[in-house]
């Protein structure tokens, strides 16, 4: 009888391994005319759980961002979602695979309103034509009223914006305009959300709100999140799982408090001295 | 004052086939980016392709208009595909240029094809005149303002609450977002090319069958881009109400200071208009973050 190798938990960080990874970037090079933007960076976004990327300003963490989103594609390396390789995948084609994400600067829809704005997450599963549901056929309809149903009870009802669902989503609070941008993330029912700087320019209340609503969507929907973001109290708290960029490379990974103690974050923050050593 | 009443209506009623021709310029605006200048001539060709289809192969007016939509909408998916998608991210200018170049093209193959003449076109809309008390409105006219409207209203519901107009309009305003959402950027553009041709065709066809089929047909629509840059180039509304005032402006003139001031007021009140209303009456003001 062969003893049967102990089965080992799948280490939550190694970066090697497939299985138990939602979304992982592999040895991604990119760059614009001569400047190399991203220097094979790879780091991996364990299954459910929240994985935040941070580094400088100018490190990097909006290019990878682009690049897992489909905006630039990679000169080299790949990025994989749920284990397929999703690298030459046209960027509207990602959504219906799962991937959902956020922008720095608010990217709602002027003019539309927050339930127009958030139902247009439900785009890529609606499955009545365009020229059925230009022409409000039955089944448009009834496709239109499902979505419509399932946004409101399971995404605005959960975010709390219920109060202003048909407002027009200019004249809404910055902190609002932000839940509702999550909102329509949310609405793509998404395997892995892509948040850009969720807190960025918000309060501190308008911060523990959102920090909140985004470890409700982790622990209730089981998302797996990947987020950028400045806030460094804010990364600490709620993510498990950290990547430091610095000039287009990772410069380390870890646990938060792993990633607090590594001596290159410390200089990539405080700004490492002529002539301080900083052993890599 | 039953003059000026007549002059105001024939003005209004002929300003709502020029918002058809303004909404096609300002979907393909809103929708791309791009301001075309073969407008004029896909509405020119539409416009032959029904005088073709009534007298060449003899079908019905309205079945010959029917097969001038399908064949104008089948050729704007192709020239989407084949020249407008290959430009995509070049500067405004080249795809500009581009469409210029395909006015040219398209105006040179009627002329190659039809000849220069002018031609009477069998209408699609019974021509009897219509008495209004002592105002005499040719039935055309009103019908043609009847068929305009109906068209853009039905555009103005499909943008406001049909999904597809919905996407429509998010792809417009910002298309990276749009596909991120899962959003064909493609797909939106190329309905976008054929919505615009179609009502550039019902346009053509409209102004033909009333006022007789010619190349010059092709030059109403430069005309028309005076009134869009007064109603805002991104604004439905705005380009259907500066159509309005134009085509008031236009018969105003004709009717007291005598027909070749017709082509010259209009642009005057349009200039002075814009010196108070840089953006237009209902565009969009672009806000630059610094």
């Amino acid at each position: 009888m062969t003893a049967n190798p102990p089965i080992q938990p799948p280490g939550p960080h190694t970066v090697d391994s497939h299985a138990g990874m939602a979304l992982q970037v592999e040895g991604v090079e990119l760059s614009f005319g001569g400047i190399k933007a991203l220097r094979h960076v790879s780091f991996a976004a364990p299954k459910g759980e929240i994985t935040a990327v941070i580094g400088p300003n100018g490190a990097g963490k909006t290019s990878v961002f682009n690049t897992i989103s489909g905006f630039y594609p990679p000169s080299k390396g790949r990025v994989l979602l749920g284990g397929q390789d999703i690298t030459h995948v046209p960027v509207h084609a990602r959504a219906a695979m799962g991937l959902a994400r956020t922008f720095q600067n608010i990217a709602l829809f002027r003019g539309l309103s927050v339930l127009q704005n958030i139902k247009l997450g439900g785009h890529h599963f609606m499955h009545s034509g365009v020229l059925a549901s230009m022409g409000f056929t039955p089944s448009a309809r009834r496709e239109e009223l499902a979505l419509r149903d399932e946004v409101e009870r399971k995404v605005i009802d959960f975010l709390e914006i219920d109060h202003i669902r048909h407002l027009p989503v200019h004249g809404l609070s910055y902190g609002l305009q932000k839940r509702v941008e999550l909102a329509r993330a949310l609405a793509m029912r998404p395997k892995v959300l892509m948040l850009d700087e969720p807190v960025a320019g918000m309060n501190r209340e308008e911060t523990e709100d959102m920090a909140r609503f985004i470890l409700d969507v982790q622990e209730q929907w089981g998302v797996t999140i990947l987020l950028v973001e400045h806030d460094m109290s804010m990364v600490m708290d709620i993510s498990s799982h950290v990547v430091v960029l610095n000039f287009g490379e990772v410069i380390a990974s870890g646990t938060p408090e792993e990633v607090r103690r590594h001596p290159q974050v410390i200089a990539a923050y405080l700004g490492a001295e002529q002539g301080t050593e900083v052993t890599p | 004052m039953s003059e000026f009443l007549e002059y105001s209506l024939l003005g209004l009623l002929s300003g709502g086939v020029m918002a058809l021709i303004a909404l096609s310029f300002v979907l393909i605006y809103k929708g791309t980016g791009v301001v075309n200048f073969a407008v004029g001539e896909v509405m020119m060709l539409g416009a032959y392709l029904y005088y073709a289809g009534v007298v060449t192969f003899k079908l019905s007016p309205w079945l010959a208009f029917a097969g001038a939509l399908a064949a104008i909408a089948v050729l704007a998916v192709i020239v989407e595909r084949l020249v407008l998608r290959p430009l995509s991210g070049q500067s405004a200018v080249s795809v500009l240029m581009a469409t210029i170049g395909m006015a040219s093209i398209i105006h040179g193959g009627v002329e190659a094809v039809w000849g220069g003449d002018t031609y009477t076109t069998p209408g699609l809309i019974p021509r009897t005149p219509i008495n209004m008390g002592d105002i005499l409105i040719p039935g055309a006219v009103l019908g043609n303002f009847a068929l305009a409207s109906v068209l853009i209203c039905a555009f103005i519901v499909f943008f406001r609450y049909s999904r597809t107009g919905i996407t429509l309009r998010a792809t417009a305003s910002d298309p990276v977002t749009a596909a991120t959402l899962g959003i064909n950027i493609n797909y939106a553009q190329r309905i976008t090319w054929a919505l615009s041709s179609l009502v550039g065709t019902v346009a053509g066809v409209l102004i033909a069958s009333s006022a007789g089929l010619s190349p010059l047909l092709a030059g109403t629509a430069l005309g028309v881009l005076g009134a869009i840059v007064l109603g805002g180039l991104d604004s439905i509304l705005g380009a259907i109400v500066a159509s309005l005032i134009v085509g008031l402006v236009e018969a105003l003139a004709a009717g007291y200071l005598g027909g070749k001031t017709r082509d010259l007021v209009p642009y005057v009140v349009v200039l002075a208009m814009l010196v108070v209303k840089p953006y237009g009456l209902f565009g969009t003001r672009t806000i630059e973050r610094l």
